[in-house]
């Protein structure tokens, strides 16, 4: 018998001896970051970046497989007494090498997660963690100039990549409303006099937004970079529109933090097929919410449509996505995201 | 149905203002809810886990009687502890809101030989929407029991104490025969019906793997202890099937506590209702030790009423539904254990009797209304 059978027989027979719980169930009390459990983090420093930012050290659980700069990851935390998950980018080198890993969350207004995280989060605290992934990374081979474009909280990212990989020619824009609002500031500006980067902090509240138009007079040679775009959505989309105006799209690579939300649609009475619960919906709320609201014990992750942690199939039925209208019907094999769906008439959900 | 109505006195205004003051308790129970409550239950779970661990640990070595007691005695309480305060609270969604897999009501399994998925739908949707309703509700006597002077008495019922005593010590079986409709399904159409099957053999599998755990693994474990180890396990079991039976009968039977027929729940309101799990349910006075042991079934009345409610706050909540029931001038039914088992088994044995003279039947509650 080769060993991992006699591992599976020996692990077969401890959950004889725990049924009808499982072992992980009593091993989790005593060593919930080991390998082989469910994988979690635990929170290890909480440090103020600006006055709404911070900095979260997590030492994550033995399973952790490593991250690749501008990667993100999904984090469930408790708020409240209630499990939520999202995704945030993860902004710590992949070397560091006491194996811990940062991210670094803005509070934005009402939001639960990120006012937690940043303002009562507390060394000690468990999270839940799954593994980072994301494709807004750095290519294998090295161009040879760079171009980053973030503005607010969009700087994340980028930071990752900053910190991992050293470009020889590399300019960042970024925009954030005032200069004490610019999270890394004292970071990025030691390496401008390091000489490593070239920066253009742009102070929205006095200097008004970017406009793409005029990029060229601040980084004229913006078309022969290689350009990693992170920020809100008005940003990006103007972004992608001068990118393929100038016939140089393949050079730009965004990550979008936020769907843009369109309210339209008819809502209809949403069937939870495994459950057998029944409610009805509008046309604005995500299905997501819909099933959480109803007590359905729905997957979940960035709930803005980027982490595809949610997806479910539908079986009968239409939905439509809020971010762009788009209509999904029912199909063998359809899945749909339920943080960007919304019932299009009546449907029918394996949950 | 007792000869008097003790609702009549309301009027059908009345009971619907009643459904709104406990819509509101409710509500505010559930804004209020937070991190203290996820905080409570996972400690209770902790703390049963670690003690069923103890206990077992402490039980290899039973063949020491000091040994056996300790982890006898451990074991019983952690086993009444997964049944009550956890697992039935958990099976009822009371803590579904904190979106945690391993706490939510359709990943939990608990330490039973009914399935947590047959035994939710015949507690939660059968016994919890027809409280009480003769005919409907079979956890009244459970299908095996007369529980009420108008329903016909036949020489059967002579023997109904000790079928009562017998399913006392075995009650996890009873729950999970009575989950599957045993009586019903075992006529010889029904056997083969596939649906019925399927169920019938997932009971088999989860009371395998109970009895393997409990009455061959552990007592293997044991080695020299083995035999003391059984008989242990064997008593834990006893002792929490003894406990929850006491417990439970004390929810629906005890003097005072109304039934319903069938006719009067046609058409029922919200407010109707509240009314009928009000009146239909008894509760067990006492310290917070007892109220946590009987897994906040204590509270029975608040849990009728909210039965999706956290139990840590059925406590706080009774002392509003208390007044509701001194407003609306209706008997709060409770008393403190031994009286309420007590008067639960008097029932049991008076009812095993032929009445006396056969009671005139209520009038139907519907028909009061109309007349109010």
């Amino acid at each position: 018998m080769t060993s991992t059978a006699l591992r599976s027989r020996a692990w077969k027979l401890l959950e004889m001896v725990t049924t009808p719980l499982l072992p992980s169930d009593y091993l989790d009390l005593v060593s919930p970051l080991r390998a082989g459990g469910d994988l979690r983090g635990r929170i290890e420093a909480v440090h103020p970046e600006t006055g709404d930012a911070a900095t979260i050290v997590i030492r994550p659980g033995r399973g952790w497989r490593g991250h690749t700069a501008g990667q993100y990851v999904r984090i469930g935390v408790d708020v409240d007494g209630v499990r939520l998950w999202r995704a945030y980018s993860v902004t710590s080198p992949t070397d560091r090498r006491d194996g811990r890993i940062t991210i670094t969350v803005k509070a934005i207004p009402d939001g639960k997660v990120s006012n937690h995280l940043v303002r009562k989060a507390q060394p000690g605290t468990l999270i839940q963690l799954d593994q980072a992934t994301g494709d807004f990374v750095l290519p294998e081979a090295r161009p040879a100039k760079v171009l980053y474009l973030t503005a607010g909280s969009g700087i994340t990212p980028v930071m990752g990549m900053l910190r991992d990989t050293e470009f020889d020619d590399v300019v960042m824009v970024h925009s954030a409303p005032r200069p004490h609002d610019v999270i890394f500031r004292d970071e990025l500006h030691a390496l401008v006099a390091d000489k490593k980067l070239r920066l253009t902090e742009l102070h929205t509240d006095t200097d008004g937004m970017l406009d793409i138009a005029r990029l060229g007079e601040l980084v004229p040679d913006w078309a022969e970079r290689e350009t990693w775009a992170c920020g809100p959505a008005g940003l990006l989309d103007a972004a992608e529109d001068h990118w393929a105006e100038h016939g140089v799209p393949e050079r730009l690579h965004t990550e979008r933090f936020r769907p843009a939300v369109v309210v339209t649609g008819d809502g209809g009475e949403v069937t939870f097929a495994a459950t057998g619960k029944t409610v009805d919906a509008d046309g604005a709320t995500p299905l997501l919410d819909v099933g959480e609201e109803a007590g359905v014990l729905m997957p979940s992750g960035c709930r803005m449509g980027i982490c595809f942690g949610c997806v479910t199939p539908l079986k009968a039925g239409a939905v439509r996505d809020l971010r762009t209208g788009a209509i999904t019907e029912a199909g063998p094999n359809v899945l749909i995201q339920t943080c960007v769906s919304a019932a299009a008439g009546p449907c029918d959900i394996e949950r | 149905m007792t000869a008097i109505d003790p609702t009549a006195h309301l009027t059908a205004e009345q009971i619907e203002e009643l459904g709104r003051e406990l819509d509101a308790i409710r509500d505010e129970v559930i804004a209020g809810r937070g991190e203290k409550d996820a905080a409570y239950i996972r400690k209770v779970i902790s703390a049963q886990r670690k003690l069923e661990l103890v206990s077992r640990g402490v039980l290899l070595f039973s063949f020491f009687p000091p040994a056996w007691i300790i982890g006898t005695a451990g074991l019983s309480v952690a086993k009444i502890m997964d049944n009550m305060e956890i697992g039935h609270n958990i099976l009822h969604g009371q803590w579904d809101w904190m979106r945690d897999p391993k706490i939510h009501s359709t990943t939990w399994e608990w330490d039973h030989v009914s399935p947590a998925d047959q035994w939710k739908h015949s507690h939660n949707e059968l016994h919890h929407t027809y409280t009480n309703v003769i005919g409907k509700d079979n956890d009244l006597g459970y299908g095996i029991m007369r529980v009420d002077e108008d329903q016909k008495w036949h020489p059967f019922h002579l023997a109904q104490p000790l079928w009562n005593f017998i399913n006392a010590c075995f009650f996890e079986y009873g729950i999970a025969a009575y989950d599957l409709e045993l009586g019903k399904n075992l006529h010889k159409r029904r056997r083969k019906n596939p649906e019925f099957r399927a169920r019938a053999r997932a009971v088999g599998r989860k009371i395998r793997r109970q009895v393997l755990k409990d009455y061959v693994i552990h007592p293997l474990l044991s080695g020299p202890s083995f035999l003391t180890t059984l008989a242990a396990t064997f008593t834990a079991n006893l002792v929490r099937n003894l406990w929850s039976h006491s417990v439970i009968m004390c929810g629906h039977f005890p003097e005072g506590v109304q039934v319903f027929e069938r006719r009067s729940i046609k058409g029922e309101t919200r407010g109707q209702w509240y009314l009928r799990q009000m009146m239909g349910s008894a509760n067990i006075s006492g310290s917070k030790v007892m109220h946590f042991m009987t897994g906040n079934l204590s509270h029975q009345i608040e849990h009728h009423l909210f039965p999706d409610l956290p139990s840590n706050r059925y406590a706080e909540v009774a002392v509003k539904v208390r007044a509701l029931f001194e407003k609306y001038e209706l008997e709060y039914v409770t008393g403190p254990l031994p009286k309420q088992v007590f008067s639960a088994w008097h029932k049991v044995f008076r009812l095993s009797l032929p009445n006396r003279k056969p009671k005139a039947t209520t009038p139907d509650r519907e028909q009061e209304l109309v007349a109010a």
